[in-house]
């Protein structure tokens, strides 16, 4: 379970939101929404304690993560997998490398071990005959599968994506967004997206929240989201539907 | 306060790339495939320095002592002392201020701005062992060697110069420089170089690991990584030569 609790970030003067709750139960997928430069990258940031707050706790599985340790940090970090905005691969190895390259660190699995399991993902996000391709001939959508490839090849517990789908065609959006269904439901992982495409937080997410004016404008259920009266909330779903 | 800013972070990420020399495992391969871009990659360029520096030393000193008072081999004495004890270490310094320094900045801050080091961190690696402990240990390894080679191939460049300019011949050249050969010039040299290697690397890795904003921060982080280097060399020069001379 992830449990944001009055969480508060600013950089210097400029207040980024401030006292942000909330809950994000097992097996639940949470849609992170808002206008860009909301800070919802800087939210999910602080979910694995690659940022720290002002004030508040993030508690994974009922610890505090920036109460701990460095090395114990760590340790909670590799319950996370991240899918990153720009799918951040490492562009010194091929594709197949930046899969493996995890499971060469973390385990102590032999070389055709790691090959099988490396295959088993890529397969997962319909990659499976990428080869060893670098990471430059690959696509925008190409990018972002073998990122989340690799973010779940050593079975994480909880996924975070930062905008999958931003930057794709509609038809690799969905393709995307069928993954990451997928994923949830198949591998039951606990999963928050973050998006400012209201068709792939309909598809994939059963909770959205609401950045908006530096605070958490509004938390709920997507049923609940259809319904809501908040002006805020509405019209900022009536401009996404005109976004694509 | 900026300044202050950043003294504290340059510290703390030698700290943390200095503790963690311990984890071998993790920066193992990096360090090798770093050996090999910061020594091996920049032998050419380093002998060419060297060569030329030697050659133009050796034809400047004997358009200087024209008294026919002074041995021949007064040429090769002080061009192969100087290379020993100052030009070879501060050439190759320069030189790879611009050559590693530039690579290294612009590595790590590319990976930097595309959230590679925050991918890194996110699977649970200590980031800075696996980058910069690497980059650092092949710097302080590597510049005394790539010194090395600059000092031969300056003494080398001297004796060529001297031959085709009918100024010195061959074993003048080597007479005075077996006389004037202190095996202390050399280990002074080796000592600069190391601190060079040291300087240049960490100054480029602290630039290249905290870059910000996009292309251009990548680029700013560069130009500083370099100019930086560039300074710090000269700087640390002089000091190691007011202390240790
Ligand atoms: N490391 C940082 N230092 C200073 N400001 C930052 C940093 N990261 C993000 N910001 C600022 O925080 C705000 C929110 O950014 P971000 O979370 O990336 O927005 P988005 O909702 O589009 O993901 C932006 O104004 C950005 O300039
Ligand atoms: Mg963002």
């Amino acid at each position: 379970m992830i449990e944001v609790i009055n969480l508060t970030k600013s950089f210097g003067k400029n207040l980024i939101w401030e006292n942000v709750n909330l809950t994000i139960h097992e097996g639940e997928t949470l849609a992170v929404i808002g206008k860009s430069g909301s800070g919802k990258s800087v939210l999910i940031k602080h979910l694995n304690a690659l940022m720290y707050p002002d004030s508040g706790k993030v508690l994974i599985d009922g610890k505090n993560i920036f109460e701990l340790s460095y090395v114990d940090l760590r340790l909670v970090r590799q319950k996370f997998g991240v899918l990153f905005q720009g799918a951040a691969l490492f562009d010194s190895i091929s594709a197949h490398e930046n899969v493996a390259f995890p499971l060469r660190y973390f385990t102590k699995m032999t070389e055709s071990e790691i090959n099988t399991r490396v295959l088993e993902c890529l397969d997962m996000v319909n990659l499976a005959d990428i080869g060893d391709k670098s990471t430059a001939d690959l696509s925008g959508g190409m990018r972002k599968r073998v990122g989340l490839a690799r973010a779940i090849v050593l079975q994480p517990k909880y996924l975070l994506y930062d905008e999958p789908t931003s930057g794709l065609d509609p038809e690799t959006s969905n393709e995307i967004n069928e993954l990451i269904v997928h994923m949830t439901k198949n591998l039951s992982i606990t999963s928050v997206v973050i998006s400012h495409d209201m068709h792939s937080v309909l598809d994939v997410a059963e909770k959205a929240a609401f950045i908006d004016g530096q605070q958490l404008r509004w938390y709920g259920t997507i049923d609940e989201l259809k319904k809501s009266d908040d002006s805020r909330l509405i019209e900022f779903t009536r401009a996404s539907e005109y976004q694509i | 306060m900026q300044l202050f800013l950043e003294i504290g972070n340059y510290s703390r990420l030698l700290y943390e790339a200095i503790r963690s020399m311990t984890e071998f495992k993790t920066y193992r391969k990096n360090l090798f495939a770093e050996m090999v871009k910061t020594g091996y990659d920049s032998l050419g360029i380093v002998s060419l320095a060297g060569f030329f520096t030697g050659a133009v030393l050796t034809i400047q000193t004997s358009y200087q002592f024209t008294s026919a008072l002074i041995p021949k081999s007064t040429i090769g004495a002080i061009t192969s002392q100087s290379m020993i004890i100052e030009l070879a270490a501060v050439i190759s310094g320069l030189v790879l201020a611009g050559r590693v320094g530039a690579r290294i900045a612009t590595e790590l801050g590319t990976m930097r701005v595309s959230e590679q080091i925050d991918a890194l961190e996110s699977m649970g690696f200590n980031s800075v062992t696996f980058l910069v402990m690497p980059r650092l240990l092949a710097g302080i390894v590597m510049f005394p060697i790539v010194y090395m080679a600059a000092v031969v191939f300056g003494i080398f460049g001297g004796i060529m110069a001297g031959i085709m300019t009918n100024s010195v011949t061959v074993f003048e050249f080597m007479e005075g420089a077996r006389l004037f050969f202190f095996p202390w010039d050399v280990a002074f040299g080796m000592i600069k170089s190391f601190v060079f290697g040291f300087v240049i690397t960490s100054i480029s890795c602290y630039k290249g690991y905290y870059a910000a904003g996009g292309a251009e921060g990548v680029g700013n982080a560069t130009t500083q990584a370099t100019v930086l280097s560039c300074i710090y060399v000269l700087v640390s020069s002089f000091l190691l030569a007011a202390i240790l001379l």
